[in-house]
């Protein structure tokens, strides 16, 4: 267990160091730098510009730059927004928790709605009800997310009046930050307007960021009960008069789990891709939206210490999923 | 009245070209504590068939039958909860691959817990005294320290030995072997025998022993019945079976054990159990028969009482008459031209 979490840790760094060089020459090829960028239609003198970007460094080869860069990053200096000129760290630090928040809203809402239907289209497969679980599973996983977004948009939000277009609460409340999570926070206050407020908010970007890793639960579920469904320990279980239920709840689903537990850390990385274009369409104040702006600003400082944080994360969850294998497979627990 | 009735069961699945018969007609009827063997070649239907007892057949399998009586009740007019409350506590069921018929993620100790306190209602401390008891009585040594053994740390020998234990946990009345020694290591394989055997004596159980291997019937069943095609071919006491088979599918088995070699080549039958496509429309073993003639082409042959017990053949081997009637329904030319398109 300790050499396999030992070894695991042992790639985080080739990785990082990846991560930094794709992104650091990634954004650079885009057109326009960030002083351009300010600067906007209305022009720079050039001498200003010249100046600008010796301050900062643009002037340097890039290789030269990318240097820089690793030298302040192995002391923990992420750098500062170009724009804002806050610290990259405390700006991802305050927007984090709403990103968080959005994702294991939008998990949960892919277990709670993917696990049931994929046994459920196990047990009774090729019924009407499999059919119509894997033919919408797919098309939810085949469907752009911006496009859904705007879709639920004008229904819920537009047509019906349901649910708020944009944002994470509304503007009247001010929720004083105690966890970062606005739910949390509101119950924290014992402010149950703005509870509702803030649950309302969350409820269309939870499901249109939910819908992919709904889809895939839902079909890695499917498929692994299906074979777990036929193992000789299935026949035993029904030998011995176990309950419909306990054998399928228990027997089969225990062993189903475990490639679909791979398949959820897998989607912590698929969350926050979605959570970009997820917290544009929606405003939602977190980390997603950020790094977008900081695309359109060329806030390079913004974008290469997000992506490297995110990175981390990504990599931290798939790690403590690996770990937890041991937990629902004693196999793996003895053997390592 | 006898303990398990069977009449006329049949199993079959759904396939491309219509419904394949796994077990067609098969009827039988099992005493208080007999021992029964079911020898047959794979694909025989000698699983299923007992699987269809269980109420275990694989979807989408059908199961038919005239009557299918367990100590007088109806199996097919029980409720699902009836059923189960008898499945596991009076029958009882062992597999041919002990490591993977018990599931890899839950310790032995729970699995054979789970058992008594479906059936039983026993609470945790009762069921663990329990399995302890059982795991000492199939011979698991130190059956306390195995309690929280998986299944992987168990050798195949000690798993079916905690597939045994589950079996007997609720004192089944009658005990379903399926091929219980096939995937164990010879030395292991008398020991399971064994042990099975002496549970059956010590509790007065029934027990089925489904096997491929005559060496295991001879040595431990009181009847035999061999199956074929999903058929019975011969049903009657293993040891005149054994002396003098009556239909040529059972001699023919018996000769191709490797104890009966002389040395030579080891006798083998030409050709494979008819599938789902070519099943014939006389006797179903006729393809496969040297002593076939047209008449067992077209005719399949009913399950008759033939001397102490019952045959499916036209032309039993200890028939006086049978070289005459053979030659009067017109010889085996017809067949043996066959026999050689087969092979």
């Amino acid at each position: 267990m300790l050499r396999f979490a030992l070894t695991r840790l042992s790639l985080v760094v080739p990785t990082f160091i990846g991560i930094t060089l794709l992104v650091f020459v990634l954004i650079r090829l885009i057109p326009g730098d960030p002083i351009e960028t300010m600067a906007g239609e209305r022009g720079i003198d050039p001498a200003r510009l010249a100046q600008l970007r010796k301050d900062y460094g643009f002037d340097q080869p890039v290789l030269v730059q990318y240097g820089f860069y690793l030298s302040r990053l192995v002391h923990g200096d992420f750098g500062r927004s170009i724009v804002t000129h806050e610290p990259v760290i405390a700006e991802f630090q305050s927007l984090f928790p709403a990103t968080v928040e959005l994702s294991i809203c939008a998990i949960l809402f892919a277990l709670c709605i993917g696990l049931p239907a994929g046994i459920i289209a196990a047990v009774r497969r090729n019924s009407i009800f499999d059919h119509g679980v894997m033919g919408i599973s797919l098309t939810g996983y085949s469907m752009p997310i911006f496009w859904w977004g705007l879709l639920l948009i004008l229904l819920f939000s537009v047509q019906l009046g349901w649910t708020p277009v944009s944002g994470r609460i509304a503007v009247q409340y001010f929720i004083e930050p105690v966890t970062g999570f606005l739910l949390v926070d509101t119950l924290l206050a014992g402010d149950v307007g703005a509870f509702r407020s803030a649950l309302s908010h969350l409820v269309l970007p939870t499901i249109v960021l939910g819908t992919v890793p709904l889809a895939v639960i839902a079909r890695m579920t499917r498929s692994a009960m299906l074979e777990v469904l036929g193992e000789d320990y299935i026949r035993t279980a029904r030998a011995k008069g176990l309950p419909r239920f306990r054998v399928i709840a228990i027997h089969a689903l225990r062993n189903a789990l475990i490639p679909v537990v791979t398949v959820i850390g897998l989607q912590v990385g698929v969350l926050f891709t979605g959570a970009i274009l997820t917290e544009t369409i929606f405003s939602w104040p977190g980390v997603g939206k950020w790094l977008i702006e900081g695309i359109n600003r060329r806030d390079y400082p913004v974008l290469q210490g997000g992506t490297l944080m995110i990175g981390a994360v990504v990599m931290t969850v798939n790690l403590l999923v690996d770990l937890a294998y041991g937990l629902i497979n004693p196999r793996i627990r003895y053997t390592r | 009245m006898p303990l398990l009735e069977i009449e006329n069961l049949s199993v079959a699945f759904p396939s491309r070209n219509g419904m394949l018969r796994a077990v067609d007609g098969v009827s039988m009827t099992l005493d208080k504590g007999e021992v029964l063997g079911i020898v047959g070649e794979s694909g025989s239907g000698k699983s299923v068939g007992m699987l269809a007892l269980m109420g275990l057949v694989p979807h989408p399998g059908r199961v038919e039958a005239d009557r299918l009586r367990f100590e007088g009740k109806d199996l097919q007019r029980l409720s699902e909860r009836e059923r189960r409350a008898l499945t596991g506590k009076d029958v009882a069921m062992i597999f041919q691959e002990p490591t993977t018929s018990l599931n890899p993620s839950f310790t032995i100790g729970y699995q054979l817990a789970e058992t008594l306190r479906i059936h039983e209602g026993m609470d945790r401390k009762a069921a663990r005294r329990r399995v302890i008891e059982l795991l000492e009585q199939v011979g698991i040594p130190a059956a306390e320290s195995r309690l929280s053994a998986y299944p992987h740390q168990l050798s195949g020998g000690m798993n079916q030995r905690v597939m045994i234990a589950m079996a007997i946990a609720c004192n089944p009345k009658l005990l379903i072997a399926d091929e219980p020694t096939t995937a164990l290591d010879v030395t292991i394989q008398a020991q399971i025998l064994d042990l099975l055997l002496s549970l059956q004596r010590d509790r007065g159980m029934a027990l089925i022993l489904i096997t491929h291997n005559m060496g295991v019937v001879s040595d431990t069943t009181e009847r035999v019945a061999v199956m074929y095609a999903g058929q019975i071919m011969e049903m009657r006491p293993t040891q005149s079976l054994l002396e003098s088979p009556q239909h040529p599918y059972t001699a023919a088995l018996l000769a191709a054990r490797p104890e009966a070699s002389d040395g030579g080549r080891l006798a083998t039958i030409p050709g494979v159990v008819p599938g789902a496509y070519d099943r014939p429309r006389g006797c179903l073993f006729s393809p496969r028969c040297a002593y076939a003639t047209p008449l067992s082409d077209e005719l399949r042959p009913d399950l008759r009482p033939w001397r102490d017990g019952l045959i499916r053949c036209h032309y039993p081997l200890g028939d006086s008459t049978r070289e005459a009637r053979r030659a009067a329904d017109g010889g085996d030319s017809a067949a043996a031209n066959r026999r050689e398109a087969v092979s």
